[in-house]
């Protein structure tokens, strides 16, 4: 067995690795494992950019970006089409040139690397695309065995291999059919094994699941989380869908015409939007008033029992919502129109639309005396109590 | 009726060997050429935009000669290659060169239509600039090119009976001397109802190949 194919086996146990699929708890497990913001720095990116030459002039499609990953991260870098999150994700495997500022990845600078060693780079690099570019020619086994065949692997090596990986995404028994026979998430699976074939110890994922029904999106990233989990490999993510960040990232980064608007911790992005573009890009998943209630809503009070519409925002920084306390500092009958919590990381985001009725105190006074419980509020207006 | 049999016997080996020979020096020679067209344009995997231009400028060049015209003027060059200019191993030459920029343009196109996202996937899994040729271009564009190397042959077919100019035989050349010339119309029967039947066997083969070999 040559010396490469050695190290391929150096993790054995993949194919014993006692986790199911399918039924993995995906929320719970995140905030069991350590938390990956406080592990070694993996990739390092510092002042990185890149402009292209065209007959207009330069075009910068990223700009001064500086961006630590660490070890054993799930890492979402999202942003509008066209923001430059591809080429990002793209500078790491450098399938894109950075043309200023440098990447070190455990401290090496990788525009050093001759064409042997970005080879190598590559092979501990794993990726999965959008449209998943399976080779339509090759059956499942030929596609995942590609990188151990061309990187020179004997053949009973990559056999065994295979198999491992197989039952490890949960496509036992297909390996000799043809992509074209396989579903969208059976497809991903395939490409989620094969760049996964060289045990590598980055996954760059550029909107891997935005092709895929939501009940399959959620099956791929469960498989993404427990991968991240079970062999400890860091994941950097791109993705325009909030929900994906939401569901599995650690840390985030937006991105607004090649420049980093907003970064940190997924639940204070969600909790805490500044950015317009990181506000448009969470639309989708947060509430709007109700039709009916918004009907209704006036902004003076009509008259003086109207009842007091108030919004509270919950960013996550204190505990989950006390509601025997928001009551009392309300100081009055509180009725709970909208709203929701989610629990991101651990952390309770999210916001509660309340009136309030019979209430001695002005609406500008209630926003005062709730302030301890809640992260913001805000008045929205008055309805007449019917 | 023996010796119209003869004739065309004899007309149907001497055109299976030119169009076998050249159709095969085609196909052994353009598809390097084809992937050197395709891998050397701007920003290709072995860029090098002036020599592809060149070549490019070349292969228009063979292309637009008229097939009677090349075999005439390739004359001394084909006296240099196989020691004469007459009979079925000379119009094998012109044959070859005829069909090679040809079929290099069709199976061209074969490969410039494999998708960009699976060369960036296999240089993202290591695969070196060989490996993307063998492993992505040839082999997803292999259906494409059978069927483009079926339309290279029966045109072979077709240009072969020009052959007849210099003395080369062949079913084509038999139909004019015989049928045309001689208003001998059963043996130009005969030569179309072989070269129909020809035809039809290389390209139902041909189709049946390519899909055979599509998994898409």
């Amino acid at each position: 067995m040559s010396k490469a194919a050695a190290q391929i086996f150096k993790d054995e146990p993949l194919a014993s690795t006692p986790f199911a699929l399918g039924h993995a708890e995906a929320n719970t497990c995140t905030t069991q494992r350590p938390d990956p913001a406080l592990a070694r720095i993996h990739l390092q990116f510092e002042g990185l950019g890149k402009t292209y030459r065209t007959e207009q002039g330069p075009v910068h499609a990223l700009h001064d970006i500086n961006l630590d990953i660490r070890h054993g991260e799930i890492f979402g870098i999202i942003g509008h089409s066209g923001a430059g999150k591809s080429s990002l994700l793209r500078t790491i495997n450098r399938l894109e040139q950075a043309t200023e500022g440098q990447l070190l990845i455990e401290g090496q600078n990788i525009a050093e690397l001759d064409e042997q060693q970005l080879v190598k780079l590559r092979r501990r690099t794993g990726m999965i695309f959008q449209h998943f570019n399976l080779l339509s020619a090759k059956t499942v086994r030929e596609n995942i065995e590609l990188p151990l065949k061309v990187a020179g692997i004997p053949r009973g090596v990559r056999r065994r291999k295979v198999d491992a990986l197989l039952a490890l995404v949960g496509l036992y028994g297909k390996s000799e059919t043809y992509p074209a026979q396989l579903s969208g998430g059976q497809k991903q699976r395939v490409g989620i094994a094969r760049a996964l074939v060289h045990d590598p110890e980055i996954l760059l994922c550029d909107e891997a699941t935005s092709a895929l029904d939501p009940e399959t999106t959620q099956s791929i990233l469960r498989l993404l989380q427990e991968i991240n989990q079970h062999l400890g490999l860091t994941i950097v993510l791109i993705t325009h869908e909030m929900s994906v960040i939401r569901d599995i990232c650690d840390r985030v980064v937006v991105l607004d015409k090649g420049r980093i608007v907003e970064q940190g911790h997924v639940w204070e992005v969600f909790g805490r939007p500044k950015h317009n573009t990181t506000q448009t890009l969470l639309a989708p998943l947060q509430h709007n008033l109700p039709a009916d209630l918004a009907k209704r809503l006036t902004p003076q009070a009509t008259w003086p029992d109207d009842a007091k519409v108030l919004a509270l925002y919950f960013s996550g920084q204190q505990r989950e919502p006390d509601l025997a306390a928001l009551s009392n500092s309300l100081n009055g009958r509180v009725r709970l129109l909208d709203g929701g919590i989610e629990r991101i990381q651990g952390h309770a985001v999210g916001r509660l639309v309340v009136a309030v009725e019979a209430s001695p105190f002005t609406a500008s006074e209630l926003v005062q005396r709730v302030q301890a419980w809640v992260d913001r509020a805000e008045v929205l207006g008055y309805v007449a109590v019917v | 009726m023996s010796l119209l049999f003869e004739r065309l016997w004899q007309g149907l080996l001497d055109t299976l060997l030119m169009v076998g020979l050249s159709s095969g020096i085609a196909l052994l020679a353009g598809i390097p050429l084809a992937v050197f067209l395709v891998t050397s344009g701007r920003g290709g995997l072995f860029a090098a935009p002036r020599l592809n231009q060149l070549v490019g400028s070349v292969v228009n060049v063979f292309r637009s000669i008229p097939f009677l015209i090349l075999m005439v003027a390739l004359i001394p060059f084909t006296r240099l290659i196989v020691g004469t200019s007459y009979g079925v191993w000379a119009a094998v030459v012109p044959l070859s060169i005829a069909a090679t920029p040809f079929f290099a343009r069709i199976a061209e196109v074969s490969l410039r239509e494999v998708d960009q996202g699976l060369i960036e996937a296999a240089q993202a899994m290591g695969c070196q600039r060989r490996h993307i040729i063998w492993h992505v271009l040839l082999q997803e564009a292999l259906p494409g090119i059978i069927g483009g190397f079926t339309i290279t042959v029966v045109s072979m077919i077709n240009a072969s009976a020009m052959a007849g100019a210099i003395g080369a035989g062949g079913l084509g050349d038999l139909a004019y001397r015989y049928g045309y010339q001689r208003f001998d119309t059963e043996v130009m029967l005969a030569v179309i109802v072989v070269l129909i039947a020809l035809v039809t066997l290389v390209q139902f083969s041909g189709d049946w190949l390519a899909k055979r070999l599509n998994h898409r």
